[in-house]
């Protein structure tokens, strides 16, 4: 019972929730690029929301099923099909034994995810399966998948693997709520109020635009050239996902899931935790635009979408174990 | 001790840092890992990361759950008061602080930047070596890269600025200094530190259950080996 990789595409990685509590140590967290992605694949094939799954850019990754497997595709859409039937994404979908999953062009979206019901037999690092390149661990031999790798799956007790016919099941979770566009939102960092009265108008007013040498580490941006009122000496200290530092050229960085734990630049602000799954879904050349908010509203938009999160788990979990009966 | 001065401030919506100085300094430092230690050890509920940095402590916290056990207050503000309760309680002081040694050799083929450094410093290499080696860093915080521990102080007379234009390339266990500081690169990656030499030891080992060498609050001390050593102690490891 296993996956093999016929073609890799450009990075595909395992990734779960990430690897949490050692950034003490300089290892960060990693994990999903748009986590609520990864939790609603996993909830569709009722998986516990910490699964393993596979992240994917376009090109994306080509993989033989050689068993029968419930699998579910979310996050960006990549007109996946198997066996020239075409898949849509937030479905629970059977695919039987033989099946060639491919991605055939860029619909929507910057990175998918798939999620298999059971997982996939992988190896723990520091307690969680998600790839962190720079240590070379965790994940699939730490690396990114490789043409001829191959998946093991695990056994998962609802498992059907018998079927020979490929279903699209007839329920959708509805994930536009985790989806911001632009403008993203942002709280204020520390050094907010150093940047000129200018600087910060711009910073609202001014948008940016995703430069090529961004990856899962950082968006670099390109846009209006912002300004310190004073030139504070820093002192390195943590970073989090969604940070934005201001570089001396005076552009921006937008750390993402795989950033350094510390830095030491001034940080104009922090994009809420609610809009990173958009964030995470925007790529080279999109433009950005960043409109303030506060924490407290923040915190509320966090506690409605783990909510939502929720609520699509339990009807995931019924619709489910009713199709099963039948 | 409980009575320093500090400042709270979040890092986003799940995160807050503790800023309890402004410099590197090493007093400040002890503070950060006494708070670090104290709730290391006794916990506060939902919290799922603790970073020391130079002079501040970062605690992460899963914003949701305690607005799911404490609702009509804000998550910052209820993790900011527990934060600022324990502020006020005395630390016990009990942590240890381990010394490790570390062998390097400062063979110019492993040290690329010895020689400008001496240059620059306008000191012979083998006294670059000897200040390099005399006395034990502190490890103030490991960041940057997984197992990378920031140490000082670098005595003022070996002190260099980074390289204005940074290397693609730096092998694992290359030593460096960066201003009046020096440290260790674990894993190859691109870097700017003034790179003198290169120690055998593995900084990361991730076939271990504590895969970093150093951890925060760590003393360190260089001592130099030949090329000879170098590669013998490389070998050992990888047999």
């Amino acid at each position: 019972m296993s996956i093999l990789v016929i073609k890799p595409g450009i990075q595909t990685t395992i990734q779960d929730a990430g690897r949490i509590g050692f950034q003490h140590l300089g290892i960060n967290p990693g994990g999903a690029m748009d986590l609520r992605a990864m939790q609603t694949a996993n909830a569709l094939v009722q998986n516990p929301a910490n699964e393993a799954v596979l992240e994917f850019y376009f090109p994306a990754p080509v993989l033989q099923f050689n068993a029968g497997a419930f699998i579910a595709l979310t996050g960006a859409d990549f007109k996946a099909s198997v066996n020239g039937i075409f898949l849509p994404v937030d479905h629970p979908i059977y695919i039987p034994a033989g099946s060639v999953l491919q991605f055939n062009g860029k619909n929507k979206g910057q990175l998918g995810y798939l999620a298999i019901q059971g997982g996939l037999e992988l190896i723990e690092w520091l307690n969680s399966y998600s790839t962190n390149l720079k240590a070379a661990a965790g994940g699939y031999e730490g690396r990114a998948l490789c043409a001829g790798d191959e998946l093991t799956l695990n056994t998962h007790p609802k498992a059907i693997r018998s079927s020979t016919k490929c279903s699209v099941l007839p329920w959708k979770a509805y994930t536009e709520s985790f989806y911001t566009n632009n403008p993203f939102r942002f709280i204020p960092g520390k050094e907010f109020d150093l940047l000129s009265k200018a600087s910060r108008q711009l910073f609202i007013t001014g948008g940016f635009m995703i430069q090529p040498q961004s990856d899962r580490m950082g968006y670099r941006l390109q846009g209006p050239e912002l300004q310190l009122t004073v030139a504070e000496e820093m002192i390195s200290s943590a970073v989090t996902r969604g940070t934005i530092q201001l570089l001396p050229n005076g552009q921006c960085i937008v750390l993402m899931a795989d950033h350094q734990t510390t830095g030491g630049y001034p940080r104009i602000g922090h994009i809420i935790t609610a809009d990173l799954p958009g964030l995470a879904q925007k790529g080279i050349g999109d433009s950005l635009h960043f409109v303030q908010t506060d924490l407290e509203t923040a915190e509320n938009l966090l506690v409605m979408q783990e909510q939502h999160l929720q609520q699509l788990k339990n009807a995931c979990i019924l619709q489910l174990d009713a199709y099963h009966r039948h | 001790m409980g009575s320093a001065p500090y400042i709270i401030y979040p890092l986003g919506d799940q995160a807050l840092t503790i800023e309890l100085g402004k410099k590197i300094e090493e007093q400040t430092n002890r503070r950060v890992m006494e708070v670090f230690h104290q709730l290391q050890n006794n916990p506060i509920p939902f919290v799922s990361e603790l970073i020391p940095a130079y002079s501040s402590i970062t605690v992460v916290y899963h914003a949701f759950a305690i607005r799911k056990t404490h609702p009509g207050l804000s998550a910052f503000d209820w993790m900011k008061a527990e934060l600022t309760n324990r502020l006020q309680q005395k630390g016990d002081g009990a942590f240890s602080s381990r010394l490790i040694n570390i062998p390097v050799c400062y063979d110019p083929e492993l040290g690329p930047d010895l020689a400008g450094l001496a240059a620059f410093s306008g000191l012979p290499v083998a006294e670059v070596i000897r200040l390099h080696t005399e006395k034990a860093y502190r490890v103030y915080m490991i960041g940057f890269l997984p197992g990378f521990a920031y140490m000082a102080s670098v005595d003022p007379a070996i002190r260099m600025p980074r390289k204005a234009q940074p290397r693609p390339q730096v092998a694992a266990g290359s030593v460096g200094i960066a201003g009046e500081q020096t440290g260790i690169y674990p894993v190859n990656s691109p870097g700017g530190w003034q790179i003198i030499g290169q120690t055998p030891l593995p900084l990361l080992d991730i076939s271990q259950e504590s895969p970093c060498l150093l951890e925060p609050g760590d003393q360190v001390r260089f001592h130099s080996i030949s090329m000879q050593e170098f590669n013998q102690m490389k070998n050992s490891r990888s047999v």
